[in-house]
């Protein structure tokens, strides 16, 4: 983001967790509030990162695995005459679909509690920051108007 | 919402479903037939996108906005088209949600970048300024909002009000689809507000508003506030109080039940019918004030119908759906699946022989719905038989014609209510000879 900006810039979404890093913009005058916001920002930022970069990983390597191990099951290599990668089709991937989610159903709903705490913390905290600046904003032009 | 093709919810479901309810039929056929075409092709194209996930993603998303921005401008055209005409509303109902706001939604949902391919993908690979750009703003309401799901819902709330045996008055007609309307809005942005990390992991969601960073939480939420609280108010002050806590059941039955939900159990599909069936019975309470068995009954054909719509729709998103972490049948107990569709076929059938015996419509619905609601069933029966990718989408594309088609029916086979009033008054006066013969 340029220098002279004086708002958080969102990026393209990430290759590995599919959420899109922010860049956050530090005021040079940041009150105690707006700084608990960013840090809390950030650090939900850096978990879900961890978490889902994580998952995808877990997903695309067990997803190889099943499918290398169903191939040498039929007989068949990775990839045939052409050298394209060999597939199974939907109906053979639908054992390892419902068997990862299966897996992984109480690390989603560990996950699910965090996430919910994180998004209505910063959200509030969004909203008190709001708050503090409308109330500065009408006192500001009070002031000016009085003046 | 999935996206929901049906909104779904997480976008969840993302099952569309196409409804244009027409008060003067025979006129508005032609624009019916223009209108459900292309509905058609919009959601070919999405559900090409979804389908296809498994090809090359990136060329998908290069093809698909291209072919949208059309739809997209076709559909403003049509759109202006058919409100010279008369009243048309379009129901969309999204199996997971709501049913409307369900995930089946999701499918329905066809919120993705209107920007040609071309330039959706360069902007998509840039750093953005996170500053919230008024000129966006209606378009980014609108997609946060999921206009187009709350358009079909309105739509089936409508095809509640007008199938209530009272007099149609217009005023209480306009608060109700509005107050619906707002109701819905708020439900869908608080159920995008909840899902941002899954929705990002998905194809269908991962262009909504809060995953792209155009709109910040705080603002998703007081949007949420202020089209709910209105819309509420709207039902129980201006409508009655019966629809608001309808209303306002649903938004709660929605955002805090199926939309956790979905990520728990796989009840939630269930929770989601309700969810979907809910707005016709909100339409009926509205016109008359109370929750008879006719509402009950509309209530139970959407709620039926979702299951195809969804079921059939989930069943091309198992591996979006096992990566995001969602339970769903398709995915956990795929026979289950397609078992439930096909009774709920079944059932509609059922709900379609009930609606004369109600005195809701004549004995002429049941014999012309018999055709699609038979033929719906049969391919509910290829999908519970064949489980593979070509019959789910004939199922769900199916139960995008299928819901207009039968509400449009009903509503022509409706009972005329002056029929039934002349019928009552005959039927008390004999009562009341027979009292005066027997008094002394």
């Amino acid at each position: 983001p340029p220098a002279h900006s004086h708002s958080d810039w969102i990026g393209p979404p990430d290759k590995l967790s599919n959420l899109r890093p922010v860049i956050f913009y530090v005021p040079p005058e940041e009150s105690a509030l707006e700084r608990r916001l960013r840090e809390a920002r950030q650090e939900a930022q850096a978990s879900n990162q961890r978490f889902w970069a994580r998952h995808n990983r877990a997903f695309r390597q067990e997803k190889e695995e099943f499918i290398y191990s169903r191939l040498k099951a039929k007989g068949l290599e990775m990839r045939d005459e052409s050298g394209q990668k060999a597939t199974l089709n939907a109906e053979e991937m639908a054992d390892f679909y419902r068997d990862f989610l299966r897996k992984n159903l109480k690390k989603h709903l560990q996950y699910n509690r965090d996430w919910y705490k994180q998004n209505f913390r910063i959200t509030f905290l969004m909203g008190q920051v709001a708050l503090v600046r409308a109330l500065r904003w009408l006192r500001r032009r009070k002031k000016n108007v009085g003046q | 919402g999935l996206f929901v093709w049906r909104l779904s919810t997480t976008g969840a479901r993302q099952i569309p479903c196409r409804f244009v309810h027409l008060y003067h039929v025979a006129s508005n056929r032609l624009i019916t037939f223009q209108y459900f075409n292309f509905l058609k092709r919009m959601y070919v194209t999405q559900c090409n996108k979804d389908l296809s996930q498994r090809a090359k993603p990136k060329s998908d998303s290069i093809v698909s906005p291209f072919h949208e921005l059309q739809q997209l401008d076709q559909e403003k055209k049509v759109v202006h088209k058919i409100s010279s005409v008369s009243p048309v509303h379009q129901s969309w109902s999204e199996m997971s949600s709501r049913n409307e706001l369900r995930e089946m939604k999701s499918a329905a949902e066809t919120e993705d970048s209107v920007l040609p391919g071309g330039a959706e993908f360069k902007e998509d690979r840039q750093w953005k300024e996170m500053k919230l750009q008024l000129d966006d703003l209606p378009g980014i309401l609108a997609r946060l909002s999921k206009i187009k799901l709350t358009a079909l819902v309105v739509s089936t709330a409508s095809a509640g009000f007008a199938m209530a045996p009272v007099p149609f008055e217009l005023t209480c007609f306009l608060l109700a689809s509005l107050g619906t309307g707002l109701a819905s809005c708020a439900a869908n942005s608080i159920n995008q507000f909840f899902e941002v990390p899954f929705d990002s992991n998905m194809n269908r969601t991962k262009n909504r508003p809060l995953v792209r960073g155009q709109i910040s939480p705080l603002l998703a939420v007081c949007f949420a506030a202020s089209c709910g609280i209105p819309g509420i108010a709207l039902l129980t002050l201006g409508v009655n109080p019966l629809t608001g806590a309808l209303g306002a059941f649903n938004i709660f039955l929605y955002t805090c039940c199926y939309t956790p939900m979905k990520r728990m159990s796989i009840a939630n599909t269930w929770v989601g019918a309700v969810v979907g069936a809910i707005p016709p019975v909100m339409g009926w309470t509205a016109a008359t004030g109370s929750l008879d068995a006719g509402a009950l009954l509309l209530g139970g054909i959407l709620y039926s119908w979702q299951f195809p719509h969804f079921n059939a729709l989930s069943w091309g998103l198992r591996e979006d759906y096992s990566r995001g972490g969602y339970c769903m049948m398709s995915v956990t107990h795929p026979g289950l699946c397609r078992r439930v569709a096909l009774r709920h076929c079944l059932a509609l059938i059922g709900l379609s022989a009930v609606a004369p015996v109600l005195n809701i419509t004549t004995w002429t619905f049941p014999v012309i719905s018999l055709p699609i609601n038979l033929y719906i069933s049969y391919l509910g029966f290829r999908f519970y038989r064949d489980a593979d990718r070509s019959s789910s989408r004939k199922l769900f594309f199916c139960s995008l014609w299928h819901l207009p088609m039968l509400l449009l029916v009903m509503f022509t086979c409706k009972k005329s209510v002056l029929e039934k009033e002349d019928k009552g008054e005959l039927r008390g006066g004999s009562h009341e000879m027979a009292m005066e013969i027997r008094l002394p």
